[in-house]
């Protein structure tokens, strides 16, 4: 039992769980499923308690425990212990100060990372404000390597979503050519499939390598299918140079998924065997606040320390890129766009405390209170944090999924306002194509028919 | 003299024709162009446009004259308003004991083929698509000889109300028609939940869905007399969605 007095009232909190909950900021999925602080000021009690709980007190007391839930195991076995020992007497609030120290570099975070938990993480995120969230972030270089490298200061990858409702390859090959004359797809070509079989997913992988051979595209592919039919597909000859598979923070909520541990072992042995690449980074994870609830599989933790713990499970298979689908949930989650915003800022600053390779799914579906200006927003904090790709969908409407992310023209847009470059090997090959130039898009690009 | 500014050139893209190709090959919104490196105002103003009837969707009512004319009466689940309607599915899932007390007032027992309206996410897709689907479906359960009971409409329904209503009227079999979330191609899309005896505790793999009822989707007409079919099966196998499929195989 923890206590505190605020405003003349007395605040408790039962145990860790219920203060993580009530120490967030204002969700509607920590409403929706019970655990939210009641008002303004319970909100405050919780943090003022949470900034003097050690980062000892956290791991020993665990929200779900190692011994019942393989995620917990595989964060509790992730720790350097040295690392842990060195600032295991510190306070979330001390720790908070330690990363937003002017002397405290990227370097330094990197070096107490390993002795961090997910949960811990979590706690030190619950105290910082939008800003705190995004010059931490901006401190931490996080370099991966598939065929090419992005994560580079200065530089802002893009996937290329190019996404058609029948799958249909023609159509499909027309919004990347899109995409690539607005100089996005340089963190991944990857297609999100409407049907989930083998043969469907190798199809659409050989489409995607063709184009890239056939241009000589430095950039990798993939097809988001369940991680079953990757893995089908692959042991069938398709050519893909990473694997994909969505995470939730729980072991049950992972089950949910149709995936465990062991599976995602499995999977991560094919890619490195099979997998058409060359570096050594094969993986891409999705995951999002919420996720759990969804399933019924949060016992009883509030959606941002999930949030955490799914980039715990991440790092223990060095994923190419990971990123949030931040608004693609809806509203009983996350309800408008000041709650988007500030769990958008969160998940990257996560990711990036785990040294994971953060990109963000800036998006909404349209029974959230928020709209594409909001979008504007968030893209332009996240590229000021240092985010390592964004999500390029034509007209940021992407025909298939029914939900609105960033544009083609945005992360131009976002190049250019924030001085930042494509992946060093793709913009090379955008020069060579005549599509971009130091002074950004050349007047030939946004040009589909330069690939017909 | 000072410079007269000047509008940049109309864009041509390298091909016409190439182009056209590209852009008859998917609804995505290709070949668009730019200004600098933001879109042009026309198709900025037409995305605006499409999420406007997306959002103002989600707030629209169903109108009483429509469920005058097709004969629904109305009853509400504990959604209270829109914004909780948002924020707590579990509310739509549950209904008020007035609307408890009037379906078991109205409502013939033990229908072989319950038929329930909700609204849901999207008020116009109930407006725009039910009359036609709906008739078309009571045709088709005349062609297969099965009965329907008493319809009504449910404000502020969630896919799992249909549990609690099967529960109450012992329905052999239910169709729930609900309003879907807006999208911008379409912000009037209907779909039809159904479940042989649906009742507390249902598992969400026991229902099966036809989704994608409007003019530009599944037509609602066709959609209707599909809907029959399948009651008709569902009530042969005395299963539906996942275990039907197995039984079926």
């Amino acid at each position: 039992m923890r206590t505190t007095q605020l405003f003349g009232n007395a605040y408790s909190f039962g145990n860790l769980k219920e203060l993580f909950a009530k120490a967030n900021e204002e969700k509607s999925g920590d409403q929706l499923a019970g655990i939210a602080a009641a008002d303004a000021k319970e909100r405050m009690a919780a943090k003022l308690v949470l900034a003097d709980v050690t980062l000892a007190e956290i791991r020993n007391e665990p929200l779900l425990p190692a011994d019942i839930d393989e995620v917990s195991r595989i964060i509790e076995e992730g720790v350097d212990e040295p690392a842990f020992s060195s600032i295991a007497s510190w306070t979330v609030g001390e720790l908070r100060e330690y990363i937003l120290h002017q002397g405290t570099t990227g370097r330094h975070i990197e070096r107490i990372s390993f002795g961090l938990t997910s949960e811990i993480i979590a706690a030190v995120t619950k105290l910082m404000s939008n800003l705190d969230l995004v010059q931490a972030a901006a401190k931490i270089e996080v370099l991966t390597t598939c065929n090419t490298t992005i994560g580079q200061r200065g530089v802002l990858a893009s996937r290329a979503q190019p996404n058609h409702p029948s799958d249909q390859v023609p159509g499909m090959l027309a919004s990347l050519y899109e995409a690539l004359s607005y100089g996005i797809g340089d963190a991944v070509l990857g297609i999100n499939p409407v049907i989930d079989s083998p043969e469907n997913v190798k199809r659409l992988l050989e489409a995607t390598k063709e184009v890239m051979a056939k241009w000589e595209i430095p950039t990798q592919n993939c097809v988001l299918a369940h991680i079953q039919t990757q893995m089908q597909a692959i042991r069938q000859g398709a050519p893909a140079d990473m694997v994909f598979q969505s995470l939730a923070g729980t072991e049950a909520g992972n089950r949910a998924f149709g995936i465990d541990l062991s599976l995602l072992d499995e999977a991560d042995e094919l890619i490195r065997a099979q997998g058409s690449s060359t570096g050594a980074n094969r993986w891409y994870f999705e995951t999002g606040q919420g996720s759990e609830l969804s399933s019924e599989s949060h016992a009883g933790i509030d959606q941002l320390t999930l949030e955490s713990r799914c980039y715990g499970l991440a790092r223990k298979y060095k994923p190419f890129i990971v990123n949030t689908v931040v608004g693609f949930i809806g509203p009983e989650y996350l309800y408008d766009s000041k709650q988007v915003i500030r769990a958008g800022l969160e998940d990257h600053f996560m990711g990036k405390m785990h040294l994971l390779p953060m990109g963000c799914d800036v998006c909404y579906t349209n029974h959230m209170q928020t709209d594409q200006n909001d979008m504007d927003n968030l893209g332009l904090l996240l590229g000021a944090a240092g985010v390592n790709f964004l999500i390029g969908v034509p007209m940021a409407d992407d025909c298939m999924l029914n939900y609105q992310s960033t544009s083609f023209h945005d992360i131009a847009t976002l190049r250019d306002v924030l001085r930042r470059s494509p992946a060093p090997e793709f913009a090379e090959w955008l020069g060579k194509m005549g599509i971009m130039n130091q002074n950004g898009l050349t007047p030939s690009a946004g040009d589909p028919t330069l690939f017909t | 003299m000072e410079d007269i500014p000047r509008l940049p050139t109309a864009w041509r893209p390298r091909s016409t024709e190439g182009l056209e190709r590209l852009q008859s090959s998917t609804p995505a919104r290709i070949g668009v162009w730019r200004a600098g490196t933001r879109p042009t105002t026309g198709q900025m103003l037409k995305f605006r446009c499409d999420h406007a009837s997306a959002v103002d969707a989600v707030y629209s009512e169903v109108s009483e004259e429509l469920l005058l004319e097709l004969g629904l009466f109305t009853v509400e689940t504990q959604y209270g308003n829109k914004e909780i309607y948002l924020k707590r599915p579990d509310r739509g899932r549950k209904l008020t004991d007035e609307a408890i007390d009037t379906i078991t007032k109205k409502c013939k027992l033990n229908p072989q083929v319950q038929i329930v309206v909700s609204d849901g996410l999207s008020g116009s897709a109930i407006e725009a698509n039910l009359t036609d689907c709906y008739l078309s479906l009571l045709d088709s359960l005349a062609v297969h000889g099965l009965e329907a009971g008493t319809p009504f409409f449910v404000k502020g329904g969630r896919v799992a109300c249909m549990d609690q209503i099967g529960e109450l009227l012992q329905a052999e079999v239910l169709v729930l028609f609900i309003g879907e979330r807006p999208g911008l191609v379409s912000s009037s899309s209907m779909s039809a939940y159904m479940c042989y005896r649906p009742r507390f505790g249902t598992v969400e793999s026991d229902r099966m869905v036809i989704s994608n009822i409007h003019p530009q989707g599944t037509f609602p007409a066709e959609a209707g007399a599909y809907i029959g079919d399948l009651l008709h099966t569902i009530l042969q196998h005395k299963a539906s969605g996942v275990k039907l499929d197995s039984m079926r195989k």
